[in-house]
């Protein structure tokens, strides 16, 4: 038994004893130097594992008395999050050894917390989720204050730290009064002794389990950690924070919502519907009157935040599926955006200030239209990818008979454009100041290139990612 | 040939990749270069479009030249035009090689200047072309970008400003389209706009009464989807009281971007009425025609009057164009034979006159750096050949018969006069406001003696700006002596989609007695 349902765990298994492995060598051999060595090993574990899950086709299975699920969405989930994790590592690793970063801890963190989400999205016990999550987290907070000398960066870590700690509080509140009413932490038992009528108590914590994860996405009114955090912590960690730990979440929150509550649709699709709609019109809103980049990209995760919530408040596979593609080309355009913001510097010193971009047209026009591509993209505008991610998600709210969210979806995106569009306007329209440096790392700029190319070839199939996304969202809505 | 369609859409945007990919440098010959790849593309596909007005045949009213392919699932990529989309894609190859050589003075980012408007051919020809919901909409606002720079870029003065404003005007009406075109595909389950199967065009949409929040809306369903696609095309057209976006875009844009804009871009409005509006909810057209009538009538006349008030040359002509558009969706809710003809030839015929009178502009600002109309005065005297051309569009534009202004107008007018007659005297006055405010402008720029002296140097027009004026000319006088060779073609598909219509909303017998 117990080895059947190790195999099942395997490449979490792998990656655990990979992390401790890579400590291991970190602290006996050269400590910070060996930083390159180690990035470049993680992202390489991390992109076999995503092969390894991804050609595998092994069926639903679960492990430990269903407390862990090995099916077709956890797979999608998981090859996203590793592919992204991968990438996002290999963008910041120049960063870091120029900027005096090069700790070997960050890429064993990031290698620990990347456990902790494919556990996440695995989960198919309260418990497992909680474990999962916490492992994630704290392996967040502590990257988030890697700068220890630097004020912003710890005072991003502590932040996170306690608002985090709060909203896993909330979550586990949610879990007893649960656990207290359905009588088992299993998903499926939680499932099974569900009827029509919900008894209050279980709503209850359904609400507080929800709230607990809104704020691991950032989803407005539980966003507020999210500005502070990504404009204190060193940039490759803001890029971290923006791709694979939402795709993580995001996909525990439709675990939670099918897996658990999926004979109840109607008590939670109103609570991730609201969600969705302030998300996306305070994340639309509110980043208008940013000035620095940082800021403004996590103004702009709370809003897409609220357009993938979108597909799940339709409550039906379709929006499964919809969400699943909005995060996978989510997650690619922020690789890209953050490899250009990696890039960012003047005089040898990274700058964030939007302003900064002026006329960053002429000092580098090839850079300037790849961001201009994916700035369009993020806005949601045609024919970029951007817009499928927004396509679906929406198509599903007016199957689902929500045609009112859709319609909220749909003006937040406009009001969404006018803050893509200035930095748009800084790049291209702007007047000639001082000019940002030109030089940026291969890898950088290979992220930003493939990635703005990816966002304007991918409308010819999406790369084949629609039909995975169906299987997954299948597995998941029964 | 079987993609004849793909190849002359795509073939500006290969162009455009050429020139991303391999032109270097940003020195005269580099410039140089940027700007005959431009030419050479635009032309040949003027050229291979000659070949698709040959191969179409005016009397079959469906849809031709159809290209299909799998697309992500649930879309297909489908192309074809008929009677109705033809012409216009004719109106944006022809146009795009004049527009391409009116910039040749242009000298600030040459070859950014030269992709934007490839791309932007691309994806206008592509609206006209699309034969699936969502492609449409693709182009249709993919087009915003590279517009959105062109403004942006190299516009005048107030050029954020008035990008900011022409995208996100246009982009709000856009998006509401986008959730009515996802409840089209939930009701039809299909986005194939015509010629398959199951199309749109072959869907009912329902339109028993539907209760919202205790309001009863009678048309229902297609009350919706009508009103979600008319915010999107009125935005477009543009017509009264949402077109306060379009004398800012025109007066900010480069001449080469304003030829575009009311030449082509506008005409995506009425093209978009004709295509999904009337087909698609026609009861909710019928229901809905006298808001546009009256909305129509109102642009004309309001327009003109302010027309009449403006101090800029780009401005008034602007103006001038909304009070035109208004004609053309007058036209095409009247859904008769001579409202609609008369509705797509004056979108036609605006696209060559509009387009040489922002040219007219573009010629003396390119002398003078002003559009200001007190800036000049007496031109007549040192500038003969433009005092003639820019008379000749003058008059056309206010619809002297004989060329192609008049033509449409008088369809219209006529179509109209047989559904409101009231309508048609509100809107006919509006022949009469054109008029004054064309002629004062011409007088007040060409006539009289030269007195300022910043003129008294200024230059005819050369051979190149001549080449420019001459197709245009001939166009206009063409279609204004012999109407038959649009309306032959335009004809049998705007018969069969008036034929279709008329089914799902029966003419009341006493209106049907008007049309014996």
């Amino acid at each position: 038994m117990l080895s059947a349902d190790l195999a099942i765990v395997l490449p979490e298994v792998v990656l655990a004893a990979f992390a401790m492995a890579a400590l291991m060598f970190g602290v006996y051999t050269g400590k910070d130097a060996t930083t390159g060595t180690l990035t470049w090993a993680t992202a390489g574990v991390f992109v076999a594992l995503a092969l390894w899950i991804g050609m595998g086709n092994s069926g639903d299975r679960t492990a430990f008395g269903g407390m862990f699920n090995d099916d077709s969405f956890s797979r999608f989930a998981k090859v996203t999050i590793l592919l992204s994790a991968a990438a996002v590592l290999l963008i910041s690793q120049d960063y870091m050894a120029r900027r005096d970063l090069a700790r070997f801890e960050y890429p064993v963190l990031v290698a620990l917390s990347v456990v902790g989400m494919m556990m996440m999205v695995s989960a198919g016990d309260l418990m497992a989720l909680y474990m999962g999550l916490e492992l994630q987290s704290l392996a967040l907070y502590v990257i988030a204050a890697l700068r220890r000398d630097s004020a912003r960066s710890t005072e991003a870590g502590l932040k996170y730290f306690v608002l985090g700690a709060l909203s896993s509080g909330l979550l586990l509140y949610g879990a007893s009064l649960t656990y207290g009413y359905a009588g088992t932490t299993l998903f499926s038992g939680i499932l099974s002794t569900l009827q029509d009528e919900v008894p209050l108590g279980l709503l209850f914590g359904l609400v507080f389990m929800l709230a607990g994860l809104a704020f691991k996405i950032s989803a407005a009114p539980f966003h507020m950690w999210t500005p502070d955090v990504y404009e204190g912590a060193p940039t490759p960690v803001t890029a971290f924070f923006a791709t694979a730990p939402k795709v993580a979440a995001m996909a525990l929150i439709a675990r939670v919502a099918f897996d658990a509550f999926g004979g109840v649709p109607k008590d939670w699709t109103q609570v991730l519907a609201a969600l969705a709609v302030v998300s996306m019109f305070w994340g639309a809103l509110a980043a208008i009157g940013q000035r620095d980049i940082k800021r403004l990209m996590a103004y702009s995760s709370i809003a897409h935040m609220g357009f993938a919530l979108v597909g799940l408040a339709a409550g039906t596979a379709e929006g499964v599926q919809a969400m699943l593609i909005y995060m996978a080309i989510y997650v690619t355009m922020n690789v890209g955006t953050f490899a250009f913001i990696l890039s960012m510097e003047r005089d040898g010193k990274p700058v964030t200030a939007i302003s900064s971009l002026n006329m960053f047209s002429r000092t580098d026009p090839m850079k300037a239209l790849a961001m201009l591509v994916l700035l369009f993209s993020l806005a949601g505008v045609p024919p970029m990818l951007g817009f499928f991610g927004k396509f679906y998600v929406l198509r599903a709210a007016v199957d689902a008979d929500m045609t009112w969210l859709a319609l909220c979806g749909a003006v937040a995106s406009v009001i969404g454009a006018f803050y893509y569009l200035r930095i748009v306007f800084f790049m291209y329209f702007g007047s000639d100041t001082d000019r940002l440096d030109t030089p940026m790392a291969p890898v950088q700029w290979l992220a930003l290139v493939a990635v703005a190319a990816a966002m304007v070839l991918g409308i010819v199939n999406l790369f084949g990612i629609e039909p995975s996304a169906a299987l997954a969202a299948q597995a998941l809505v029964r | 040939m079987d993609n004849l369609l793909s190849l002359i859409t795509f073939l500006p945007a290969i162009a455009a990749l050429i020139l991303a990919l391999f032109a270097r440098g940003d020195d005269a010959a580099a410039r140089r270069n940027a700007k005959w790849v431009a030419l050479t593309a635009t032309s040949a596909t003027f050229l291979i479009s000659l070949g698709l007005l040959a191969g179409f045949d005016p009397s079959n009213p469906g849809f031709q030249f159809v290209e299909e392919a799998e697309w992500i699932v649930g879309l297909k990529y489908r192309m074809g035009v008929d009677g109705i989309s033809i012409l216009f894609v004719m109106l944006t190859t022809f146009l795009m090689p004049i527009t391409i050589l009116s910039c040749w003075t242009v000298e600030t980012r040459v070859k950014d200047y030269m992709i934007a408007f490839l791309m932007l051919e691309t994806l206008m020809l592509g609206v006209f072309c699309a034969l699936d919901l969502v492609l449409f909409y693709l182009f249709f606002e993919a087009g915003l970008i590279p517009m959105f720079l062109i403004i942006g870029i190299w516009g005048g003065k107030d050029r954020i400003y008035a990008s900011f404003k022409f995208f996100l005007y246009t982009f709000l009406g856009s998006v509401l389209m986008l959730v009515a075109m996802m409840g089209m595909y939930n009701v039809a389950g299909t986005t194939c706009i015509g010629g398959c199967e199951t199309s749109l065009l072959t869907t009912d949409f329902p339109h028993e009464p539907l209760r919202i929040a205790g309001y009863s809306i009678s048309g229902g369903m297609q009350t919706l989807l009508w009103l979600a696609f008319f915010a999107s095309f009125a935005v477009k057209m543009p017509m009264w009281p949402v077109h306060t976006w379009l004398p800012d875009a025109h007066v900010q844009a480069p001449t080469a971007g304003s030829v575009v804009l009311a030449a082509i871009l506008l005409k995506m409005g009425g093209y978009g009425f004709l295509r999904f509006s009337l087909p698609m909810f026609p009861v909710a057209s019928d229901m809905l025609a006298p808001l546009v009538f009256w909305m129509s009538a109102i642009a004309i006349v309001y327009t003109s009057l302010v027309a009449l008030a403006q101090s800029d040359m780009k401005k008034l002509i602007a103006y001038s164009s909304v009070a035109h558009m208004g004609y053309v969706t007058m036209g095409i809710f009247t859904v008769n034979q001579q409202g609609i003809d008369g509705a797509i030839f004056q979108m036609i015929s605006h696209g060559f006159i509009s387009g040489a009178l922002f040219l007219c502009v573009g010629v003396i600002y390119d002398r003078m750096h002003t559009r200001e109309i007190d800036a000049y005065g007496g031109l007549v005297n040192r500038m003969p050949t433009y005092a003639l051309v820019f008379l000749f569009f003058t008059m056309a534009n206010v619809g002297l018969p004989g060329t192609s202004g008049f033509v449409g107008e008088f369809l219209t007018l006529m179509g109209i006069f047989q559904v409101n007659t009231w309508v048609a005297v509100v809107a006919t006055s509006g022949v009469i406001l054109s008029a004054a405010y064309a002629l004062w402008l011409y007088r007040r720029v060409a006539l009289g003696s030269l007195v300022k002296e910043a003129l008294a140097s200024i230059t005819d027009m050369d051979r190149r700006e001549r080449v420019i004026f001459a197709p245009l000319v001939v166009m206009t006088l063409f279609l204004g002596i012999y109407p038959a060779a649009v309306t032959d073609i335009i004809g049998p598909s705007v018969a069969a989609l008036i034929s279709d219509y008329r089914e799902a909303v029966p003419l009341t017998t006493a209106t049907a007695a008007l049309h014996e």
